[in-house]
């Protein structure tokens, strides 16, 4: 069973129709290479999947449930976690506070609670190990280089067990080596039997991880076919325009 | 390799020393202190029990209030109605114990107002998107409007049953010799610190200032955050308000006339950045302090008093600039 089917989501502001009609199922352990040109609603559709917006119409139905998002604290209560394209972090917050934006630890006893800096400084640090990064903790974000920025951003995915991660331009402002690394870890979600959704504009990435690529063209799904049976000559064609669908 | 990696990760950026020096309440603070005591070898009347008791309770409602300010300005708001509020605060409090009711009355109601009137100016900005400069303007003239109608624009200085009650509120010293205003100003600073610290509220408020968009797709409550900063920065006018009328023991509708702008200064100096996202606590009370210390010495010094705008005028484009050059020195 699918762990996540959208069935005819649609989403307009005012008159743009950012994403329409689309249908898609999502199986465990699956990569999926989300593209499409600038402004086809990649970022639309999954931040309706991460609950920062409503859809107009349509349904979502985890392992064959249906779910409606009100928030992005009810995504992650489903197992849904994002990095969003802007990477959305305060700049004049910690690495470590970034991380745990919304989802704070605490500790104190009965109702005297307050921020657990240590436990929360401490977790970060065990992230930034195991994704390999150079980015500390108590480091302001405003300081931090493009590179540690996306870090922070991934790391917030790694805070809970995530069933499915949505990744919006990851690899955007990066250095070819920490291609490599968001790269890796994608591969060891997935063999995690996590679901990652990968929205890119960089064809080698997809091609390299990616078991499945979706188009979407002006708001609509124009194909959606396994990796092996495509190529990057055909996405591109897709993605134009120029190959009408599949 | 993962040993340099975590050895990296651990390590800390600032130690405590670069972090006290970097940070504008402490240089303020310093400023105080040689300026205490070069007032304290220029004049006699500088350092005379009387005196200090005088500066420090003067300074403590301009204090008080801008402790809600900073919270406003850290999520890159502004209040500009806070001293209008303290106007329509007193005067609610004078109406309702001159009409006979208890002080607990009086201040129930007072607190209420300042509740009510920050909740409007709250979702009038979080709610419906209007600018707070101007909502918080267009509250400046309502309420100081609505305690010249309150009061039937008259001065209250008959308090009813429970005068002396509030008269020693705001007038006593029960602990230590020190001013009563003083004891409130330090709880509410000590309590405004440890939210800011230690609650996810006060990060929160952090986050918003920072950057209000990642707030909202991250999934902090930002309206309702924001509703709670302007009931905050209402309810801290109403604190002073109070207070000040026990000191004052009367009140006249234009108290507070102006105040805003002392507040906003006292915040600013003691580092609040205007466009959000860094304030301190203690940076608010020393703020007001060094404000109160450049007026009180210079009368002290018998400098005309036309020039005191000019000094805490300075100060406050000194404060500003000390951001600047803190970073240029890194940059360098
Ligand atoms: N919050 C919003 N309000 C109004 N219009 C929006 C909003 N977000 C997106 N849109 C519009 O919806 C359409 C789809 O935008 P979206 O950001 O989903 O595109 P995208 O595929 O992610 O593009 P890119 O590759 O540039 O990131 C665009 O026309 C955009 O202008
Ligand atoms: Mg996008």
């Amino acid at each position: 069973m699918a762990v996540l089917e959208l069935k005819k989501i649609s989403k307009h502001f005012g008159a743009i129709e950012a994403v329409k009609d689309v249908s898609f199922a999502l199986e465990a352990g699956e990569v999926i290479g989300l593209m499409g040109d600038n402004g086809a609603g990649k970022s639309t559709l999954v931040k309706m999947i991460a609950g920062n917006f409503r859809p107009n119409s349509g349904t979502m139905q985890m392992d064959g449930r249906e779910i409606v998002l009100h928030k992005p604290v009810e995504a992650r209560e489903h197992g849904i976690e994002i990095v969003h394209q802007d990477l959305a972090l305060c700049n004049n917050l910690t690495a470590a506070a970034n991380l745990f934006l919304g989802r704070e630890l605490k500790t104190g006893f009965g109702p005297f609670k307050v921020l657990d800096y240590a436990g929360m400084y401490a977790r970060a640090a065990e992230i930034f190990v195991e994704l390999k990064s150079e980015t500390r903790p108590r480091d302001l974000v405003k300081k931090m280089s493009g590179g540690q920025r996306q870090a922070v951003a991934i790391a917030r995915t790694r805070l809970s067990n995530a069933k499915i991660v949505l990744m919006d331009e990851p690899t955007a402002a990066i250095s070819v080596r920490q291609v490599a690394e968001v790269l890796n870890l994608i591969r060891r979600l997935r063999d995690q039997g996590i679901t990652v959704v990968l929205i890119s504009h960089r064809m080698p990435d997809v091609f390299a991880v990616a078991d499945r690529v979706i188009v979407m063209r002006r708001g609509t799904k124009v194909a959606d076919k396994a990796i092996a049976k495509s190529s990057p000559e055909e996405v591109t064609g897709l993605i134009t325009g120029a190959i009408e669908t599949v | 390799m993962t040993t340099t990696l975590d050895s990296t990760i651990a390590k800390k950026q600032e130690t405590f020393l670069s972090h006290l020096l970097g940070n504008q309440a402490f240089w303020v603070f310093i400023a105080i202190i040689v300026a205490s005591l070069f007032l304290s070898q220029a004049t006699d009347a500088y350092a005379t029990t009387k005196n200090l008791y005088n500066i420090s309770r003067n300074f403590t409602f301009v204090a008080i209030i801008a402790l809600g300010m900073t919270i406003v300005i850290i999520t890159g708001g502004i209040d500009l109605s806070v001293g209008s509020v303290l106007c329509l605060c007193s005067m609610v409090l004078g109406v309702v114990m001159h009409a006979g009711y208890s002080i607990e009355a009086g201040i129930a109601a007072s607190i209420a107002t300042a509740l009510i009137v920050g909740a409007f100016n709250g979702i009038l900005i979080a709610y419906i998107g209007l600018p707070p400069f101007v909502v918080t303007l267009g509250m400046l003239s309502i309420a100081r409007s609505l305690a010249m109608v309150a009061s039937g624009n008259t001065v209250v200085f008959e308090f009813g049953p429970d005068h002396d009650k509030l008269l020693s509120l705001g007038g006593g010293a029960w602990f230590y010799g020190i001013a009563n205003p003083v004891l409130y100003m330090v709880v509410l600073a000590l309590l405004t610190g440890f939210v800011l610290k230690w609650t996810k509220f006060g990060r929160h408020i952090f986050a918003i200032g920072g950057n209000e968009h990642a707030a909202i797709l991250t999934g902090v409550p930002v309206r309702r955050i924001k509703v709670a900063v302007y009931m905050i920065s209402a309810m801290s006018a109403g604190i002073a308000g109070i207070v000040q009328t026990g000191w004052l023991g009367a009140i006249t509708t234009n108290i507070g006339t102006g105040k805003e702008l002392d507040v906003i200064a006292a915040a600013v100096i003691g580092g609040a950045a205007l466009a959000g996202g860094i304030g301190t606590a203690i940076g608010a009370v020393v703020g007001a302090a060094l404000i109160e210390v450049i007026r009180n010495s210079l009368g002290l010094l018998g400098i005309n008093a036309f020039w005191q705008g000019c000094v805490i005028g300075g100060a406050i484009l000194v404060a500003v600039l000390f951001d600047r050059i803190a970073n240029y020195r890194r940059a360098d």
